[in-house]
């Protein structure tokens, strides 16, 4: 009963209400204007529909009290940095709250963002139901294509949050820093993706939209209204994109330990630096893609149909000139994970280590220069092809470092002979990163590329490099830091099952998804042709898709499980030579107690009595 | 075990990997059949991709696997491994051979773009139309008639000049081995090779909406002879002044008249627009709750001014708005051609009533 109270008195709760109040707020005042001039405001007005999508988002976050410091300091008000559960609150209660601290918001971020890949695969798993024959058995054709338009980017909303979670929760512990350098705009990025992604959500319930996650105009100018809440949910979301990665990059610049150069940093950092680059000035151009599209339509402006003296193609490369980059905001991270826990578990250092970080930097500014890979087939100017495809094979290079650098590391250095669940999910995060990586320059050549282009063969390429290079990094996160935030051991033998269950299914799927699209199975169709002979590998994918939802799940029961068990004993079971594990837990508020220094390399294991960290013990005041 | 026994080791097993995996690929990674000019450089390009990715598979595959089983800790063995933190030759060597190899499949990838788009001697152009859902293709060389199937003859380079009506739509026969986007507002080309006398199906390949699955027409690939047969015969199809109204009515239903087929059958099957079949004077439920019965002008007004009156389960703003501006272009074309007077929308209601 309490629990209730608490959580109907939550910020989430106070949100969810704030969010309703205010779309119906702005619903009536377009509603209002109309009446003003005599017209009529038919039900689901699309106008009307746009306009409330946008204050919803401001009524969420005012009601929640996302704003209120900042408002309290436009009045001129002292706020103070408030820590700690509410008074007499539960400390679960966090949670449900708008908290300040990295690690409280670190854990939002993760727990939301898995419930997100639940619904997401909720969705695939349904239209995969649909194509494991042919025939349409149970879904039309447009729940069938607002369920993949939702399944994509409710799934990237969901790697995002993903993304926020490591590097919001490291971060700070790794650099020796007590918080984020902007603890309430930490919050805000967390609490702005809620109301995104229930307006996305609320897309699919007034119509759905038929464009893919992609919009493509001029399909997305005559889509039903869902496309609108689609594009105005998916626009918002960047602002926590936008605030967390200026958070990120301001935090590692001013607020390292002492003696943590640049080159002295756990490698996570160097791949949140390189994702936070890109999210800090990239966003901005899909913005503009999606706002433009949403005015087109509502306000009738010519950004993209050629009856109005517009350009289809403009939009294709306002999108993908982020949507290109924004694909290595969702491994840098997990790549700098592995490259992380390599040197725990073979008990050497990380191999080249300047190489790899330098790499992550190599992959994002590579990353700008090949967008419109894309969009070979498009009708863009011919004379674009064959630079893009030059640039788009030299990402390949530093991608290769990792690899290789990854390998070396293993090089002769002592694994254990039974791979704990987080190593395992890096050994299968390099093997499906691998397939990713190396189905890549095949896509990269023009010509191949006129074969492969929407077709099925993509879907298995980009699953692959997601899957490799953030699912499974993050699971493997997940177990891997798992008794650092609850002080417990999850079961390992259910980490084990979840892995052995997840990782051949997810080969499975891969393999199968390439080998259809070469065939000519398209992708974002609901059915196919019999005679293609590919139904028995889609009676497979979905299978496969079905087993991995499931291994999913069970590593869900495990972490909750497990969190009720006893505590363990060793504060740092891995032997990490991280800062981090070099706390007891629970982890304090502000995190060191004592602040340390950096005195050695992160990665010195072998080097006999090297130390990397050693706690700065205050000087002795004066008798 | 030496350094100098697990490279040796790594090599023969990266060398046996790889050529298995390349066979492999034969199997699970298979193309259609080749049936361009231009599938040939292709399909030498995937060739040699399918090896780099075999390599590569192996190379990284192998390494991680020998470190998991051999380069383990002995039992109760808690010291730390070698203290080897890099090797700046190395780094550079896996550096700068990755960048010569991309560099050649990129000059490679240029060579093989030019020749496949290049200008053909003798080659002939058709002109492919893509709407929501249908595909119509235009032989202007041939004397300027429509088809809703694309007839192709063998062994000569087609250029296709493709225009969409209204959203982007794919040009993709997997045979073939290239696409093209349709794009509305410009025209897009695409030059193909047919070399192999078959049917194929022409399948579009970019989102376009709610039957984006089922925009799909017949190609077929005839020799030279049956071509030259083939547009005799679409060329000397009756005037539009010999066909009964029934006959031009399905003519202009059809995908080579204005496609209405693409949304509404004429035997009952649900589509995206109400079936034809039995719907003439019998009553039509519409959307606002009355009921209108489907004669003359209900059916007139249907075409001419869509929105104006929906079915009951159907919804608007899918059909197109303008056929009124494109019957009355074509009947000035038709009428001033043949020195006839037809109304198109009459000849669909006469073609209507025969669905019964």
């Amino acid at each position: 009963m309490r629990t209730l109270k608490i959580l109907l008195t939550s910020a989430l709760a106070k949100g969810l209400v704030g969010q309703a109040v205010g779309w119906a707020l702005g619903y009536s005042f377009i509603a209002l204007l109309r009446s003003l001039q005599g017209l009529p405001t038919p039900w689901l007005y699309e106008p009307a529909v746009a306009f409330g999508a946008i204050t919803s988002l401001i009524g969420f976050l005012v009601a929640a009290g996302v704003l209120g410091d900042w408002l309290r300091w436009i009045v001129g008000k002292k706020t103070e940095l408030r820590h700690g559960a509410p008074e007499g609150k539960p400390e679960w209660s966090r949670y449900f709250n708008v908290d300040y601290n990295h690690k409280v918001i670190g854990i939002q971020y993760g727990v939301t963002s898995v419930l997100v890949l639940l619904v997401g695969g909720l969705f695939a798993i349904m239209f995969r139901i649909e194509l494991a024959q042919p025939g349409m058995q149970w879904l039309s054709n447009d729940d069938f294509n607002t369920l993949f338009s939702a399944h994509g980017i409710i799934m990237i909303a969901s790697i995002l949050l993903g993304v926020g979670s490591i590097v919001n929760y490291l971060v700070p512990l790794m650099i020796g820093a007590p918080d984020m350098a902007f603890p309430r705009l930490n919050a805000f990025s967390y609490w702005v993706t809620i109301p995104s992604a229930i307006i996305i959500l609320s897309g699919m319930a007034v119509g759905g939209w038929d464009t893919g996650w992609v919009g493509y105009a001029t399909l997305s100018l005559r889509a039903p209204l869902g496309v609108v809440l689609f594009l105005l949910g998916f626009w918002m979301n960047g602002f926590s994109s936008i605030a967390s990665s200026l958070n990120l990059l301001v935090t590692v610049t001013t607020m390292r330990a002492k003696g943590m150069t640049l080159f002295r940093m756990p490698i996570v950092v160097w791949g949140a630096i390189a994702a936070s680059i890109i999210q800090l000035t990239a966003t901005q151009t899909v913005g503009v893609a999606l706002t433009a599209t949403v005015a087109e339509r509502v306000l009738g402006l010519n950004f993209f149909d050629p009856a109005g003296g517009g350009n289809p193609i403009l939009y294709q490369h306002l999108f993908w000139f982020y949507s290109h980059p924004v694909v290595y905001v969702f491994v840098l991270p997990g790549l700098a994970i592995i490259s992380e826990l390599l040197p725990v578990f073979t008990r050497k250092p990380l191999f080249g280590y300047r190489w790899v970080a330098l790499s992550s930097l190599g992959i994002a500014l590579v990353g700008f220069l090949v967008w419109a890979h894309h969009m070979f087939t498009s009708g863009m100017a011919d004379v674009l092809r064959v630079p893009f495809m030059f640039s788009t094979m030299m990402v390949a290079i530093p991608t290769g470092v990792k690899f290789f650098s990854w390998v070396a590391t293993m090089w002769e250095g002592k694994l254990p002979k039974n791979p704990p669940t987080p190593l395992l999910f890096v050994f299968g995060a390099i093997s499906i990163f691998l397939i990713g990586g190396v189905t890549g320059p095949i896509l990269g050549t023009v010509p191949t590329n006129l074969h492969l282009h929407d077709s099925y063969w993509i879907v298995g390429h980009f699953h692959a490099t997601m899957f490799g290079g953030y699912i499974f990094p993050l699971f493997a996160a997940f177990y891997y830091w798992y008794p650092k935030v609850t002080g417990r051991m999850y079961k390992e033998s259910l980490g084990k099952l979840h892995f052995w269950l997840m990782l051949p299914a997810f080969w499975v799927m891969s393999i199968g998804q390439m080998s259809v699209g070469l065939l000519g199975m398209r992708r974002r169709v609901a059915d196919y042709d019999p005679a293609l002979g590919i139904t028995t590998t889609h009676i497979l994918i979905t299978l496969a898709a079905l087993v991995i939802g499931w291994s999913v799940l069970i590593m869900v029961y495990n972490f909750i499980s497990s969190a009720r068990s006893q505590p363990i004993a060793d504060p740092n079971p891995w032997r990490s030579r991280s800062p981090e594990w070099q706390i007891p837990y629970p982890v304090p508020e502000f995190n060191y107690a004592v602040p340390f220094e950096v005195v050695g390399e992160p990665y010195d294991y072998g080097l006999a009595d090297s130390v990397y960290t050693r706690s700065i013990v205050p000087a002795p005041s004066g008798d | 075990m030496g350094r100098f026994r697990n490279i040796i080791n790594i090599i023969i097993l990266v060398a046996l990997t790889t050529v298995g995996l390349r066979w492999l690929f034969t199997i699970i990674l298979a193309l259609p059949v080749a049936a361009s000019a231009e599938a040939i450089p292709i399909d030498q390009l995937f060739d040699a991709h399918y090896w780099l990715i075999a390599f590569l598979f192996a190379l990284i595959m192998v390494l991680m696997l020998y470190a998991v089983f051999f380069f383990t800790r002995a039992d109760g063995d808690e010291t730390d491994g070698p203290h080897i933190h890099g090797h700046t030759k190395l780094e550079i060597t896996w550096t700068v051979v990755p960048f010569f190899v991309v560099m050649g499949f990129g000059i490679w990838g240029a060579v093989v773009l030019n020749e496949i788009t290049r200008p053909k001697e003798g080659e002939m152009t058709v002109h492919v139309t893509g709407k929501q859902w249908i595909w119509s293709f235009d032989y202007p060389e041939q004397g300027g008639f429509a088809s809703g199937e694309l007839v192709l003859p063998v062994g000569r380079t087609i250029a296709l000049k493709m225009n969409a009506a209204d959203v982007i739509h794919s040009f993709w026969v997997p045979e073939f081995r290239v696409k093209q986007d349709l794009v509305p507002g410009r025209e897009t080309m695409l030059r193909i090779t047919p070399t192999e006398i078959g049917n194929y199906k022409l399948r579009c390949a970019e989102i376009c909406g709610l039957n984006h699955t089922v925009m799909e027409a017949d190609v077929r690939v005839l020799s030279a002879d049956d071509f030259q047969a083939w547009t005799a015969e679409k060329s000397a199809a009756p005037a539009f002044s010999d066909m009964t109204p029934e006959e031009r009515g399905a003519f202009w239903a059809s995908a080579e008249g204005f496609g209405c087929v693409a949304c509404h059958s004429s035997d009952g099957t649900p589509g995206v627009g109400p079936t034809w079949q039995e719907i003439y004077m019998h009553d039509v439920a519409l959307a606002d709750g009355s009921t209108v019965s489907a004669d003359d002008d209900y059916i007139r007004n249907s075409i001419l001014d869509p929105n104006s009156q929906i079915v009951s389960g159907f919804n608007p703003n899918l059909m197109p708005q303008t056929y009124l501006d494109q019957f009355t272009t074509r009947q000035q074309e038709v009428n001033a051609a043949e020195a006839i007077d037809i109304d198109i929308a009459a000849d669909i209601i006469a073609y209507i009533k025969t669905l019964q």
